[in-house]
């Protein structure tokens, strides 16, 4: 084990896990309010990426950076809603796989969409945050008598503050408007919510233009850091298995699945990792760190089969 | 106000429920809808709040309108918009939030104005002061009781002209029951909404009601003043479980099947 890189690797996954976090909620947010597993959230990621890649560059409007993500958010707001009206209205009243898997072919289409307009080709995404001036912290450990030091690129702290902003307001909304209050009675049950005049397509469409807002803001802060090509769409596998973690409904459950494969990720990145298994081994998990979260995945799922903070289903006698 | 004309309701394009059931609502009146498990009482109801869009089924004969406004092709909560509130069987809230909550979802409807929606909380409260000291409590938690009290203050919320009450009685303690209608009573007579009540329970509901509809196998079989029904031989003993006291029952009680048959038919 090697601990004196522990608290450096620890806190770098657990920063990273800030974005997967954001991505889970884009996840759960939309299953919560209609009960589809949506797919094409990556693609959503891309799209509000490139959007933003396009405003800003000379190649395409060269907007100020500010002025840019305002307009790649107002593209994925229009995207959202233009995917809640075209694909998934048509489909009300159709078996809930058979929307899932339209979901599924969604995102191929958006991706294929992608390629079309914006080519293959890998772009510099403006820089957001210094990449040249990382945040050193001295933790107040010591580790053979010298002190411990964590280096944080200033990208993946601000990244980190950024998403948990988003989550913050996200839950004020749900807490304290009436738009939230429709939102959240629609996710217990439609039919109810009908009955007391809730409008629940425009509520359907109100959760897919936040889920684009969100996927677009998630897709900044991970081209930030990783720079922007077509592989940004499948960063969302590593978000799946956090919302699953989480218990698929639960907000604060996306949260934290998010940063508990943010951290497991990290962890098995730390070098001479060894303490179960021999180096070989370690080696080549390290080397495949994207399976992790789902290994995780399955360990708790065999013990909690809703999930950390899945909704109980309330059963009264 | 409210007109059921002739209405014929299909479910799945091929079960025939109801076979032309027409009833009135008056402004101000409480009207009952009696009639036995499967009569069609529910389907009637949905007709009009428009939920049966949702069960596959369809009004494909007659016409229901609510205020001169044809509602047979309207979605549920357009209805609801116009002014139609509706208390679901078996309560239904809206189990994760709290009570307070779910009866913030009945003013959704209602323009975003805080302090006429605080009052009409504070009138639902007044009405229902057990609900006071639950109002931060899950939903679901509740007892059956203070669920029906939530859902039908969270009707109320809405501040209805015409509110659809669906078997408020339905797995509630007798005395809870008599507290629930006397609260429904006690409010149509202060506000002056009109009332249509499903029940099962006749006798509380033709004791609330001034006007009833009984309903067999989707059909209006009797309708009348709920006092004169009330009086009725058949329904006295078809409904309200009493027969003569203290007479014995003898081989001429067998009209009693020729008479619930002629019903049926």
């Amino acid at each position: 084990m090697n601990w004196q890189l522990l608290p450096q690797f620890a806190i770098t996954g657990l920063l990273n896990g800030g974005p997967i976090a954001l991505m889970a909620l884009g996840i759960v947010l939309v299953f919560k309010s209609s009960e589809v597993f949506n797919f094409a959230h990556g693609q959503m990621l891309l799209i509000g990426a490139m959007a933003a890649w396009w405003f800003a560059s000379p190649e395409g409007m060269g907007l100020p950076l500010w002025a840019a993500i305002i307009a790649a958010l107002a593209v994925s707001v229009l995207l959202g809603l233009a995917i809640e009206r075209l694909t998934l209205r048509p489909m009300t009243g159709q078996p809930l796989l058979s929307i899932i898997l339209m979901t599924l072919a969604l995102g191929q289409f958006l991706q294929g969409l992608t390629i079309f307009v914006f080519g293959t080709t890998q772009r510099n995404f403006p820089v957001i945050f210094s990449v040249t001036n990382p945040y050193r912290i001295t933790l107040p450990l010591t580790y053979n008598d010298n002190p411990i030091v964590v280096v944080l690129r200033q990208n993946l702290v601000w990244s980190f503050v950024i998403a948990m902003i988003c989550v913050i307001v996200l839950v004020l909304f749900f807490q304290y408007t009436r738009t939230g209050l429709a939102m959240r009675a629609t996710a217990e049950n439609h039919e109810t919510a009908q009955s007391v005049g809730i409008r629940i397509n425009h509520v359907f469409g109100i959760s897919w233009a936040i889920a684009g807002v969100i996927a677009a803001i998630s897709g900044i802060l991970i081209a930030t850091a990783s720079g922007l090509d077509l592989s940004l769409s499948i960063v969302v596998l590593a978000a799946f298995p956090a919302v699953l973690l989480g218990g698929l409904e639960s907000i604060p459950g996306a949260v934290l699945g998010g940063l508990i494969v943010g951290l497991a990720q990290g962890l098995v990145g730390l070098p001479n990792n060894s303490f179960f298994m021999g180096p070989a081994a370690a080696q080549a998990i390290r080397n495949s760190a994207e399976i992790v979260p789902y290994i995780l995945l399955l360990i708790v799922l065999v013990i909690r089969p809703d999930g950390l903070f899945g909704q109980k289903r309330i059963e009264r006698v | 106000m409210l007109t059921v004309n002739n209405i014929e309701v299909v479910y799945s394009d091929v079960i025939l429920v109801l076979r032309g059931i027409s009833l009135k609502v008056e402004p101000g009146q409480i009207v009952a809808l009696l009639g036995a498990n499967g009569a069609g009482k529910s389907t009637t109801l949905k007709a009009i709040s428009g939920l049966l869009l949702r069960e596959n089924g369809a009004v494909t004969r007659g016409s229901i309108e609510f205020e001169g406004r044809r509602l047979d092709k309207l979605p549920a909560e357009e209805i609801t918009r116009l002014g139609i509130a509706q208390v679901l069987e078996g309560r239904r809230l809206f189990q994760h939030l709290t009570a307070e909550e779910n009866l913030l979802t009945g003013s959704l409807v209602r323009p975003n104005n805080r302090s006429e929606i605080k009052e009409s909380l504070e009138r639902v409260y007044a009405y229902f002061p057990p609900l006071v000291k639950l109002r931060h409590r899950t939903a679901g938690y509740l007892s059956g009781g203070e669920q029906q009290m939530v859902a039908i203050g969270r009707a109320l919320m809405a501040r209805p002209r015409l509110l659809l009450l669906d078997e408020p009685s339905l797995g509630l303690a007798p005395l809870l029951v008599q507290t629930i209608f006397a609260m429904i009573r006690q409010y149509n007579h202060e506000s002056g909404v009109s009332m249509l009540l499903v029940e099962q329970n006749a006798h509380v509901a033709l004791q609330t009601a001034e006007y009833a509809y009984v309903m067999e196998n989707g059909r209006i079989v009797l309708d009348g003043p709920a006092e004169q029904l009330a009086q009725n031989a058949d329904i006295k003993e078809f409904y309200l479980g009493l027969t003569a006291v203290g007479e014995r029952k003898s081989y001429r009680d067998v009209k009693h099947y020729k008479r619930r048959k002629r019903w049926l038919g």
